[in-house]
């Protein structure tokens, strides 16, 4: 085989297969993948692997994206949005050695994104796909910790239960509160969790131009959502599903419409919010826009005829 | 002699390379599945005995093993070299129950009168589910099937054939027990489209 054949000669693992799982281990997620595409919302159960991570570290993402990799994809991979937090830092690093594929921190040029809780800011293209992981696969588990009946609630269509949640929510908080995991229904059917994004990120899932595949490795659960596929988030008539707002742009690149972060500078209450999608960030920079905390010596040379921060 | 001959074609012919063969044909049926009435090219191909053809048998070596029992029609049923070519290339069980297969391979689609008699999973586990590989010799000239749904931007088009008698009739009751059914996977020649159960049929252009 010459997967094997070009890591012996190059020095690498020569002991892995092509991507680290084993051929029957991928057929088997491959199917479920089918499973779940053609079952939109839908759990999956998979045979999930020990992989040479912690749970918790994104092993049903891995395998997800070890199932579908192939040599010529180019891998992104993030982490709260991040491309260089440890998570994502090591996904990378371990695709690039056990499938020699070529990695990128660039939305644009990637052809798998494996993300663990953001949709990036760029809005995806057909071609490519994004992989999530995700740890609780079930929106209903903390309403339900049986799984016999949550099963038998997807099976009856039966989210009452979830619509409640919700309304109680609004009795004390005066607003459903839910900030992230915000559920939603696809294609008018499956009540699905999209993993621990910020609601923010919903309406990008809504008739997305990619295919999006979510993993969860410890849970044992693989399901999907195909392009151009209705993704509604939960709410009621008087009480509309709204996504988060900002009071103030990205201090770094002055981005609005965008998922903040928060960064605590000093012990004084000194805080700045920057993008969390940091290769939204960075392209925003480089082609000259400015927020009030970008230190123009960070870009040297590079600000010319742009218009920058007055300094006093 | 004749049963060494008859052997030799079954160790034959699978990819040339299983690793990367397999992830190009599983990548290919799995944009097909997510974009219904796309149609994707195969790289990597198998070379069978007939009459199974190259494009279904490189697909049944990517997704079938010895979990998942393989259902062959009538015509390729008739072949033991397909069947020896099956079980020593993927392991897979041939089964004459058309309600235990997880695949069922499809060599004359015209023939197929029902699809209720597979396995439509359960309303717990929609994904015990049989999938039909059906072989049809061209993906574009027979007549148009206009869809619409999960995967499909608007309506798409596709005109497989030859195809089972009445699909839209049956087409429609399978997508009527969602999200219990089976879903298609359409074997052209050197190509592959996909029908999951979710896809709807606008309407039959003359």
């Amino acid at each position: 085989m010459t997967a094997l054949a070009d890591m012996t000669d190059t020095g690498k693992l020569a002991t892995y297969n092509f991507a680290y799982l084993d051929e029957q281990t991928k057929r088997m997620i491959r199917r479920a993948i089918l499973k779940g595409i053609a079952i939109p919302g839908y759990q999956v159960p998979f045979a999930s692997r020990e992989m040479p991570m912690p749970y918790g570290w994104g092993t049903g993402g891995v395998q997800v994206t070890a199932a579908i990799i192939g040599p010529d994809d180019v891998l992104k991979v993030i982490d709260q949005g991040a491309d260089d937090t440890t998570n994502a830092v090591s996904i990378r690093a371990f695709f690039a050695k056990t499938a020699g594929v070529e990695t990128t921190t660039a939305t644009a040029e990637a052809s798998i994104i494996q993300t663990r809780h953001r949709i990036p800011e760029m809005p995806l293209t057909e071609g490519q796909v994004l992989v999530y992981q995700v740890p609780i696969p079930e929106p209903l588990r903390f309403l339900e910790p049986r799984e016999t009946e949550t099963r038998k609630m997807h099976a009856l269509e039966e989210y009452g239960l979830m619509h409640v949640k919700l309304y109680e929510d609004i009795a004390r908080n005066g607003h459903i509160a839910t900030t992230y995991a915000y559920p939603v229904k696809v294609e008018g059917r499956y009540v699905m969790d999209p993993s621990p994004t910020p609601k923010f990120d919903n309406p990008k899932m809504h008739r997305s131009e990619a295919l999006q595949l979510f993993g969860a490795g410890r849970e044992k659960r693989i399901y999907a959502i195909p392009p151009h596929t209705e993704v509604v988030s939960l709410d009621f008539e008087d009480h509309p599903f709204e996504v988060q707002h900002f009071d103030q742009p990205c201090a770094l690149c002055g981005g609005e419409q965008v998922y903040l972060d928060e960064v605590v500078l000093d012990d004084r209450g000194g805080r700045m919010f920057v993008c969390s999608d940091t290769d939204h960030c960075e392209n925003r920079c480089a082609a000259g826009h400015r927020g009030e905390l970008a230190g123009d010596d960070l870009f040297d040379g590079k600000d010319k005829g742009v218009e920058t921060e007055a300094s006093t | 002699m004749q049963a060494a001959t008859s052997h030799s074609i079954a160790y034959q012919g699978e990819f040339s390379d299983p690793v990367r063969g397999a992830q190009s044909v599983f990548r290919a049926v799995m944009d097909a599945t997510a974009r219904p009435g796309s149609i994707h090219q195969l790289a990597d191909l198998c070379t069978p005995p007939a009459p199974l053809t190259a494009s279904a048998a490189a697909i049944i070596a990517t997704l079938a093993d010895a979990e998942t029992p393989v259902w062959l029609d009538s015509a390729l049923a008739r072949s033991e070299a397909v069947r020896d070519w099956i079980v020593f290339h993927t392991g897979a069980p041939v089964t004459v129950h058309q309600d235990e297969a997880s695949f069922a391979l499809v060599a004359a689609p015209q023939s197929l009168a029902a699809l209720n008699g597979f396995s439509l999973g359960t309303q717990e586990y929609p994904d015990r589910s049989t999938t039909l590989i059906l072989q049809v010799s061209d993906l574009t000239k027979g007549a148009a099937l206009v869809l619409e749904g999960p995967g499909v931007n608007g309506t798409a088009s596709i005109a497989p054939s030859p195809m089972p008698l009445h699909f839209a009739a049956q087409w429609r009751d399978n997508r009527a027990g969602f999200p219990r059914g089976v879903d298609l996977i359409l074997a052209g020649p050197g190509c592959v489209a996909a029908l999951p159960r979710t896809t709807r049929l606008a309407q039959r252009e003359a």
